[in-house]
């Protein structure tokens, strides 16, 4: 079925390289590459989900997208008021500051993301103060608006952060972010810090708003199931390179990247009669500023050959939006999760 | 299960802890009974008192404020037919006896392996004082082979080469190994495992579970798993004790308690998580509201206020009690079939 949506944001070639320092002149002797390598893009009111392991590059990611990072190579396009592709890398400071207001994110841990001297009203209108889109009696009605629509109360206003449960304290994250009216919403890890009882909500309050206010999300994780559960297509990262890009049921169904595969048949399932016949995974993950030549997952693949240790993969269209960077891509037969 | 399986029995454990707040019931009234050789999963959100279960087993309970106030455990040894029973609820938690247990019958495993490490010695020599403690008469030179061997059995590659790295010079992984090879290194018969896996990537966490399956097959001991995943249970326990703010509400055998689970917070847990092997379809069914704070404590059952089933004036009254539902299936709700007991207290709240 082919989507008619328009694209919202394109990320062509990312990179983010940090420099290593090393002694009193503070040389550069090397650089972690967080990011090298990273292709996609979201359509309006689409959810992407970015998966991969601790360090995999996935947070670096989302915050060079919205600048908080500035990317060493590549070109970040969005979506402009008028509909036309705009390039976020290039803009200079003040029109960067005006343009952010389309982009917002939602961080893991609601306890440090919160000012605990701020009341909830004044987290919640700060970016419309510091904008300078609202004040006075129009404030308070654009935040008491929010603040409803995630599922706080009124009374709640008043409150400081420490009186909150972690899920309200998320529920106000997402609030902050959902005032300006942004078209993008990078979602880092919103629920993993959450108790599981609790998760269910929060996602179901951001599926809730996504329909209601045409949001469009980039939804960083690293827990397989959350991130199929909310996501319209997925993207694997590993070692700082996006290595596989499909709709989520085909990636799930058929995934074609051994690291993918690999990355489905470790996570849990709550099956007790599931019997995992499972791909264990030797080693650990390369280091991101010493990368191995060639793939880098060839050190812990167990289909690589001789060319995987030698040359790098380009990323190739296995099938029609499924996109992989393994030289043996749709040559081998990889295993994905039946879904039910 | 026979008799002489029974390694660790749990009767009615309450540990307390006396803040300026209020008093937590962190446990509060729990009673299990764990088998040489199986694991036992303990599963449950924050504040159910997993942990603390695990402490007081210990006898580690931060103590003031926290206080072991009611309940036996009872450690069973037996050796050519006599049995001896000692209850780690009698002993000083600073003496001589329980410290002989700690490390050598009961060891424990933490999320974050820097609990056990100090990061002042190398892994090896602190896994060699280890065995000193617990194996007298063992030379440092046969402590040390030891050591390396356990660190070669639980993955690490090189063991005679990472005998002598310091903690920190390993990764997350690699340390949650040296942690696991330090508790096993005295072949306890009980392994407390306290979160072990959930700071881990899940394809570490892929290589920890089965390393923890294999070392159980081998050593013979028994686990305590306690962990919030409802996944990682499901792959490595044989009966499984959910928790809820301190007390026992379901205990059931693995398959029982996922395929047939009665307790409405299981059944509503089981239902509300999003699964790996599932199509999304619509919306999560989520549990409403939050647990609550440990001074709030609903009268009555404690999920009450959260549940479906709520029945005014009766699961608002008394905690209901553990019952047997099925064999070897105990639920703690009123769905069940039982009358308030009006022996009971009723007294809950504080």
């Amino acid at each position: 079925m082919p989507d008619e949506r328009k694209v919202l944001l394109e990320v062509k070639g990312l990179q983010k390289y940090f420099p290593i320092q090393r002694g009193l002149l503070k040389r550069t002797t090397g650089y972690v590459k967080a990011v090298d390598g990273v292709d996609f893009f979201i359509k309006e009111g689409e959810t992407l989900g970015l998966v991969g392991e601790s360090g995999c590059g996935k947070t670096t990611t989302g915050r060079c997208i919205v600048r908080v990072l500035e990317p060493t190579a590549g070109e970040i396009l969005m979506q402009d008021d008028s509909g036309a592709m705009l390039a976020v890398n290039k803009l200079d400071r003040k029109a960067l500051h005006v343009f952010r207001r389309n982009m917002q994110m939602i961080f893991q841990d609601p306890y440090s993301s919160l000012n605990p001297r701020m009341t909830v009203f004044e987290i919640i209108g700060e970016p419309l103060v510091v904008n300078g889109i609202a004040r006075g009696r129009e404030l308070e009605d654009r935040v008491e608006q929010v603040l409803v629509s995630v599922g706080l109360k009124v009374e709640h206003l008043r409150r400081y952060p420490h009186s909150f449960s972690g899920g309200q304290r998320q529920r106000i994250g997402i609030a902050r972010a959902l005032v300006l009216n942004p078209k993008l919403i990078i979602c880092d890890e919103p629920v993993s810090a959450l108790d599981v009882s609790v998760q269910a909500q929060i996602i179901n309050l951001l599926q809730k708003l996504q329909s209601q206010y045409h949001l469009t999300y980039l939804f960083v994780a690293h827990d397989m199931s959350v991130v199929r559960h909310i996501s319209n297509r997925i993207s694997v990262m590993y070692v700082g390179k996006m290595v596989e890009l499909a709709q989520t049921e085909e990636l799930m169904a058929n995934p074609t990247h051994p690291y993918t595969e690999a990355l489905l048949s470790a996570v849990p399932r709550p099956d007790p009669r599931w019997k995992a016949d499972r791909i264990i995974m030797t080693g650990e993950a390369p280091d991101p500023a010493n990368p191995p030549p060639g793939c880098v997952f060839h050190t812990r693949c167990r289909y690589a050959q001789e060319i995987c240790r030698r040359e790098e993969p380009s990323l190739c269209e296995v099938s029609p939006e499924h996109y992989t960077r393994c030289h043996f891509a749709n040559m081998i037969m990889l295993r994905g999760i039946p879904s039910h | 299960m026979s008799e002489n399986d029974l390694l660790v029995e749990v009767k009615d454990l309450k540990t307390y802890f006396y803040l300026y707040e209020g008093i937590v019931r962190a446990v509060d009234g729990v009673s299990l009974a764990i088998h040489r050789g199986k694991t036992l999963g303990i599963i449950g959100e924050s504040g159910c008192g997993k942990s603390v279960l695990a402490q007081s087993l210990l006898r580690i309970v931060p103590s003031p404020p926290g206080k072991i106030v009611g309940g036996q455990m009872l450690l069973h040894r037996g050796q050519n037919g006599q049995r001896d029973v000692t209850d780690l609820a009698q002993l000083d938690p600073a003496g001589e006896e329980i410290r002989r247990i700690r490390g050598k019958e009961i060891a424990m495993i933490f999320q974050e392996p820097m609990t056990s490490f100090g990061p002042l010695n190398t892994i090896g020599d602190q896994i060699i004082e280890t065995i000193l403690l617990h194996k007298p008469g063992t030379s440092k030179g046969q402590a040390r082979a030891l050591a390396t061997e356990m660190l070669g059995r639980v993955g690490i590659p090189r063991p005679e080469r990472h005998v002598d790295a310091y903690p920190h010079q390993l990764s997350g992984g690699m340390r949650q190994r040296a942690m696991i090879a330090m508790a096993l290194s005295c072949q306890p018969s009980l392994l407390l495992a306290d979160e072990p896996t959930t700071a881990l990537d899940v394809t570490i966490q892929a290589q920890i579970l089965s390393l923890l399956r294999q070392l159980r097959q081998e050593f013979g001991m028994a686990i305590m798993f306690i962990t919030h995943a409802l996944g990682v249970i499901a792959e490595i326990a044989d009966e499984v004790v959910v928790m809820y703010l301190g007390r026992v509400v379901e205990q059931a055998r693995i398959d029982d308690l996922f395929y047939d689970p009665r307790h409405p917070y299981t059944a509503a847990l089981l239902r509300s998580i999003p699964r790996v092997d599932r199509r999304a379809e619509g919306e999560l069914p989520a549990i409403e509201g939050v647990v609550p704070d440990p001074y709030e404590v609903p009268p009555g059952c404690s999920f009450s206020d959260r549940c479906r089933h709520f029945m005014p004036g009766l699961c608002d009254r008394a905690v209901p009690r553990l019952k047997e539902v099925t064999e070897q299936h105990w639920v703690r709700c009123y769905l069940y079939g039982q009358e308030v007991d009006a022996g009971q207290p009723e007294v809950v709240h504080a």
